[in-house]
C-alpha cells in the first residue's frame, strides 16, 4: 500500500498551506506558560480523509497544541473551526460531541470497568445517560442493545472480543492502546486525534494498530497524530506537519519532509558555515 | 443483665433507627465516593440541613410534610453551593469545602444570632408530633421477650428501613443504567470521560446533589426519632462513621452501606454491653464502666484495621477490583 495516497489537488508543501478540503482550520493559536510560549501557530489546515502526522523535537508544543485544539488546555488567543464551525473555547466534552475525538499519550483505560463497559460508555447521545430516563429502563434498553452490538463488532475487529468481560486495568499496554482507539471510534468521530499512539506498544501490536489507522482513513475518518517514531510517521502518514518552538515550521509529503532543511535544523540544531 | 441480654441488645441496635439512618447517610456517600469518586467529607452537613429544614419549618408553623420537602430542597441547594465552585477543580477541593461547610453549619446553628430561626443551642423539640399521630401501628409492645419494640419505635424503624430500601432500589436502577456508567468512568478517569463527550462537571453535580438528598433523609430520620434537633447532634464524626460503615460494607456495592451499618451498630452496642457486663462480673478490672464508651470505638477501629488487612475491599466488595493495575 502506498503511504502517499493520491489526492485530487496537491496542497503546497509550505507552513500554513491551504488544503483542498480542510476539516480543521486553526488561526493565530497561542498558548504560553508564564514566559514560555508553548504554542504559537499562525495558520494550519488539516485535510479531510488523510492521515496527518504532527512531528517535531521534544518541547516543540505538539501535545500542548493537541490539548488546546481538543479543549483540554486553555488558549490565550486564537480560533479554530471543525467542519466550518468554530469550536474554539468549547469545553472538551462539547468538542468531542462535535466529532473531534482524542486519545492520550498516557493511555486512559478506565481500569475498574470492563472492556465492554469502556466501549459502551463512549457511545454518544445515550438516552440512559439522563438522570430521569435512567430511572426507566425501557426508555434506554433498546438503544443499549444496539450500542452493545456495535461495541462487540468493534471489539471483534480490534481482536479484543475475548477480553470483553475483563477489567480494562488487567490489559497490557498495547491492548490498552487498541482499546483506547476502539473506544474513541464508538464516538463516531469525523476527526480522530491520536497522541503518540505507538508509545509503549510491542512490535506485533504496532503493526496491527498501524493497519487499523490506515483502514480508518480508507473508510473516511480523518486522522491527526503526534508521533516520535519516524518509521511509523513515514510509513502511514499522507502529510506531515512539523512544529518547533511552538510554531509550524514545515509541511509536506513524508518523502519531502525528511529532506527538508528546516526540519533537519529543528531536530539536529542549526548548521553553521 | 446477662451475656444473652447483651446479644439481644446488640441485635436491637443492628435493626434500630440509628442503623437505618447511618445506612442512609452511607448510601449517599456511596453515590459520591463509591461510584463517582467524590471525596465528600461533610456528609453531616447534608444531614444537618435535612433535620433543620424539617424542624424549623414546623417550628415556624408549617406542616411536617412541608418540612421534609424543605429539608430535601435545602440539601439540593447545599449540593449546588458546595459543588458549583469546587467540582471543576481537583478532588481535594471538594473535600476541604465539605468538611468546612459541615463545621460552619454547626457553628451557625449554635450561634446567638440564629436563635430566632432555630433556637440556637437549645434546639427545637417536639416538632415531629404529626409523624407519630399518623402511626398506624396499635399501641403496645411487639416482639419476642426482650427483643421487642414499642409501637412508636416500630413505626420509626419501619419508615426508616423503608427509606433505606427505596434508596437502595434507586441506586440499583441508576448504577445499572448508562447514567451510572458515566459516574464510574468519572471515578476512573475524568479526562477520559471528557474525551468521550461526557459532561463530567454536570454528572458530578448530579451525584453530589443526589447523595446529599439521601444524606438529608438520614438527618431527618434521626431528628424525627429523637423528636428534636440540636446543633451538637450533627458533628463531624458522623461523616466518618458513615465512611466506616461504607468501607466495612464495601464501596460501590448497592447493599454495602446497609450491611456495613447493621454490623457497625451490632459491634458498637455488642462491645458496649459485653464490656459493661464483663466489668460488672469482674472479668475485666483494668477499666471502669466510664471508659467503655471510648474503648468500644477503639475496638471498632481495630476491627476496621483487621478488615483492611484481610478483606480490603469491604465485606461485599469485589476483590478483583483491587487487583486492577491503575496505571
Amino acid at each position: 500500500m502506498s503511504a502517499e495516497a493520491t489526492t485530487s489537488k496537491e496542497p503546497r508543501p509550505e507552513p500554513g498551506s491551504t488544503k483542498p478540503d480542510a476539516i480543521l482550520v486553526a488561526d493565530g493559536v497561542r498558548r504560553a506558560f508564564g514566559g514560555l510560549v508553548a504554542v504559537n501557530v499562525e495558520h494550519v489546515e488539516f485535510q479531510r480523509g488523510v492521515i496527518t502526522a504532527l512531528i517535531g523535537p521534544n518541547g516543540a508544543g505538539k501535545t500542548t497544541f493537541f490539548n488546546v485544539l481538543t479543549g483540554f488546555e486553555h488558549r490565550d488567543r486564537g480560533t479554530w473551526q471543525l467542519d466550518g464551525h468554530t469550536v474554539a473555547g468549547l469545553p472538551p466534552h462539547r468538542i468531542a460531541q462535535r466529532g473531534m475525538v482524542r486519545t492520550f499519550q498516557l493511555t486512559k483505560a478506565l481500569a475498574r470497568m470492563t472492556v465492554l463497559d469502556n466501549m459502551k460508555l463512549a457511545a454518544t447521545r445515550q438516552r440512559g445517560e439522563h438522570f430521569l430516563a435512567a430511572l426507566v429502563p425501557p426508555a434506554w434498553r433498546p438503544q443499549e442493545v444496539a450500542i452493545e452490538a456495535r461495541a462487540l463488532g468493534l471489539l471483534e475487529h480490534f481482536q479484543l472480543s475475548r477480553l470483553r468481560d475483563h477489567y480494562a486495568g488487567t490489559l497490557s499496554g498495547g491492548q490498552r492502546k487498541l482499546l483506547e482507539v476502539a473506544r474513541a471510534l464508538m464516538v463516531e468521530p469525523a476527526l480522530l486525534m491520536l497522541d503518540e499512539p505507538m508509545a509503549g506498544v510491542n512490535p506485533a501490536l504496532k503493526q496491527s494498530l498501524l493497519g487499523h489507522i490506515t483502514e480508518l482513513r480508507d473508510q473516511g475518518t480523518t486522522v491527526v497524530f503526534v508521533e516520535h517514531d519516524m518509521d511509523v510517521v513515514t510509513e502511514i502518514s499522507d502529510w506531515i506537519v512539523c512544529m518547533a518552538e511552538g510554531e509550524v515550521i514545515a509541511e509536506g509529503r513524508p518523502s519531502a519532509i525528511v529532506a527538508n532543511d528546516a526540519v533537519i535544523d529543528a531536530y539536529l540544531g542549526r548548521r553553521h558555515g | 443483665m446477662h451475656f444473652g441480654g447483651v446479644a439481644i441488645d446488640a441485635l436491637r441496635a443492628a435493626v434500630g433507627v440509628p442503623a437505618a439512618a447511618y445506612a442512609l447517610a452511607a448510601i449517599g456517600l456511596n453515590i459520591h465516593y463509591g461510584y463517582t469518586g467524590l471525596l465528600n467529607f461533610g456528609q453531616v452537613a447534608f444531614m444537618t440541613v435535612g433535620a433543620y429544614g424539617a424542624a424549623t419549618t414546623v417550628y415556624h408553623g408549617g406542616p411536617l410534610w412541608l418540612g421534609f420537602l424543605v429539608g430535601a430542597g435545602l440539601a439540593v441547594l447545599l449540593g449546588l453551593i458546595m459543588g458549583l465552585p469546587t467540582l471543576r477543580l481537583r478532588a481535594d477541593y471538594l473535600a476541604i469545602v465539605t468538611i468546612a461547610m459541615a463545621e460552619i453549619l454547626r457553628l451557625v446553628n449554635r450561634s446567638h444570632t440564629i436563635e430566632p430561626l432555630t433556637q440556637g443551642v437549645r434546639g427545637i423539640n417536639g416538632f415531629a408530633g404529626a409523624f407519630y399521630r399518623v402511626n398506624p401501628i396499635h399501641s403496645g409492645i411487639y416482639g419476642w421477650g426482650s427483643f421487642s419494640f414499642s409501637s412508636r419505635n416500630l413505626w420509626v424503624i419501619s419508615v426508616g428501613w423503608a427509606m433505606v430500601a427505596l434508596s437502595c432500589a434507586l441506586v440499583f436502577v441508576l448504577v445499572r443504567a448508562p447514567w451510572g456508567r458515566v459516574l464510574r468512568s468519572i471515578r476512573e478517569d475524568e479526562d477520559a470521560a471528557r474525551s468521550l463527550g461526557k459532561n463530567v462537571f454536570g454528572y458530578k453535580l448530579q451525584s453530589l446533589v443526589l447523595g446529599g438528598v439521601i444524606g438529608a433523609m438520614a438527618g431527618m430520620l434521626i431528628a424525627v426519632d429523637q423528636q428534636s434537633v440540636s446543633p451538637d447532634t450533627y458533628i463531624a464524626v458522623l461523616t466518618f462513621f458513615a465512611y466506616v460503615v461504607l468501607i466495612m460494607g464495601g464501596p460501590a456495592r448497592v447493599l454495602g452501606p446497609v450491611l456495613g451499618s447493621v454490623i457497625f451498630w451490632f459491634i458498637i452496642q455488642g462491645s458496649d454491653g459485653l464490656l459493661r457486663e464483663a466489668i460488672r462480673v469482674r472479668y475485666v478490672t483494668f477499666i471502669g464502666t466510664t471508659d467503655v464508651g471510648a474503648v468500644r470505638f477503639a475496638l471498632v477501629g481495630l476491627l476496621l484495621m483487621l478488615l483492611m488487612i484481610f478483606r480490603p475491599q469491604g465485606i461485599l466488595g469485589r476483590r478483583e477490583e483491587l487487583l486492577v493495575d491503575e496505571r
